[in-house]
């Protein structure tokens, strides 16, 4: 077996960290798009849903030459940290969370939509202040919701491809991700182990979805009982 | 007639154009009229062969299409049936490897130039490669070395022989990162994420890149040499156009061309 496992670990690594943030970062922003009345917030939610129809190549494009060391942003960046942003696990992971922003907060967004208004007037008639209720009612109505995001945005990030293959450097152990170390093994003949490594994947993934899809049922049935 | 009716009129429509346009968009060569070549080519041509083309359409009327990439991607696609007529490589190992897989002709194989590797640094970087050589890579300023994928890439393998060969491979081989081909590992400097790179000659001495960066020849016994093969793939359908387009390749004409763009011509 020639399979590499620092690659799974990174790219686990990279799944888990990015579905973290964008949860952290993704709940306030559903949050907003679901219960504001601003009238241009069409225009908010379409540049969320942007990284849908984007290439991965426009986003690695812009980490390389906006975020990068010609521009101010990047140098703001290099005062900070020393170094770049490509070739860096933190530059993938910005270009991770940017990818798959919309495959979380889409789902979610529609979650807390979908919790009846009433529920929400109820709670706060009965002096529950707007995070208590968001904790207490909305969030847990929308769990489903929520799982999706997560699931959806984990599963997005351990196939990325374009934009670590832009930004990466494919360095073992930092930025080489699984889906680099198909790619490579393919272009070197090793079809041995890219198809051993493939499977690996594969099957990781369906164990992955699996679980959650799993846990997504039990919530359709027991959640709103609770 | 009822909405439905016409709407299932209207798909059955659709669907009959695309059952009769669609066999011509997927295989394109079956309806080719003009006289065309389809050419995979290593990435270090990206700024030579371009021209080559243009002069070359100019003078035959036959049309060039022209793809850029690793070497070693490129063998890939054409061993899996990628539907090029001609292969320019960055080496004469992965022609080599098309003839012993029968992919290609071997017949026709032919050294159309040597290509030679420089260390490159922008302009502006404080470094000094012209007089450092290769020490200017020990530099604490140089955090990041963009060379080719040695897996894949000729030039990359040249940069890692050259390295080891100096005796400093150790010592900056953390900080090397990888392009996909010799071209993004040169825009990796210059878009100054890494500050130096091994790059070809023929992309630092390129018309477009005139007055970006500074750039070492790296001695050229000091990795095995970047001998550049060309060969016509078997399943060509056009071996005629694409032989006439190799003994064109011979002219001086092209040689001094290939000069010009950084190339070296061996004498055979």
């Amino acid at each position: 077996m020639s399979i590499d496992w620092q690659t799974f670990r990174l790219t686990l690594e990279l799944a888990i960290t990015v579905s973290a943030i964008l949860v952290a970062v993704g709940l306030p922003i559903a949050y907003w798009i679901a219960f504001s009345a601003w009238r241009w917030k069409f225009l908010v939610e379409s540049v969320i849903a942007l990284p849908i129809v984007l290439p991965p190549t426009v986003l690695g494009l812009y980490v390389l030459v906006a975020l990068g060391p010609y521009s101010p942003l990047g140098r703001w960046w290099i005062s900070l940290t020393g170094h770049t942003l490509a070739f860096t696990f933190a530059g993938l992971v910005i270009g991770s969370i940017l990818y798959s922003l919309p495959f979380a907060v889409q789902p979610i967004a529609a979650a807390f939509a979908a919790v009846d208004r009433r529920i929400i007037a109820a709670s706060a008639t009965l002096g529950a202040s707007p995070l208590r209720t968001f904790f207490r009612v909305t969030a847990p109505l929308s769990l489903p919701g929520i799982l999706t995001g997560i699931a959806l945005s984990f599963a997005h990030t351990m196939g990325e491809f374009g934009v670590v293959l832009m930004v990466g450097g494919n360095i073992p152990g930092v930025t080489r991700t699984v889906s680099i170390d198909i790619y490579d093994r393919v272009q070197a003949s090793d079809y041995t182990g890219a198809n051993q490594t493939a499977v690996l994947l594969l099957l990781l993934c369906f164990a992955l979805l699996a679980t959650v899809y799993g846990l997504h049922r039990r919530a359709w049935i027991f959640g709103p009982v609770k | 007639m009822n909405p439905l009716a016409r709407a299932n009129r209207f798909v059955t429509l659709t669907l009959l154009v695309c059952a009769v346009s669609c066999p011509a968009r997927i295989w394109p060569q079956e309806s080719k009229s003009a006289a065309e070549l389809t050419i995979a080519a290593a990435a270090d041509l990206s700024s030579a062969l371009p021209e080559i083309a243009q002069r070359y359409e100019k003078r035959s009327g036959v049309k060039l299409r022209l793809s850029f990439g690793a070497s070693g991607a490129l063998t890939q696609q054409i061993q899996n049936g990628a539907p090029f007529d001609l292969f320019f490589s960055a080496d004469m190992d992965y022609p080599r490897q098309l003839i012993a897989s029968g992919t290609a002709d071997s017949a026709t194989l032919y050294q159309y130039a040597v290509g030679r590797l420089v260390l490159w640094t922008p302009a502006n970087s404080p470094l000094d490669p012209q007089h450092q050589g290769m020490k200017a890579l020990l530099d604490p300023s140089v955090q990041k070395i963009a060379i080719a994928n040695p897996e894949h890439a000729p030039y990359g393998r040249a940069a890692v022989a050259a390295l080891k060969q100096s005796g400093i491979y150790d010592q900056i081989k953390d900080r090397l990162v990888l392009g996909e081909n010799v071209s993004q590992a040169a825009q990796f400097v210059e878009s100054g994420n890494a500050q130096a790179g091994f790059v070809a000659l023929a992309h630092a001495a390129a018309p477009t890149m005139e007055g970006k960066g500074k750039y070492w020849i790296v001695p050229p016994d000091t990795y095995p040499p970047l001998a550049q093969g060309v060969i016509v793939v078997s399943r060509s359908q056009r071996k005629k156009e694409a032989k006439d387009f190799l003994e064109y390749l011979q002219s001086p004409e092209i040689s001094q061309l290939l000069v010009k763009y950084g190339f070296t011509i061996s004498a055979k």
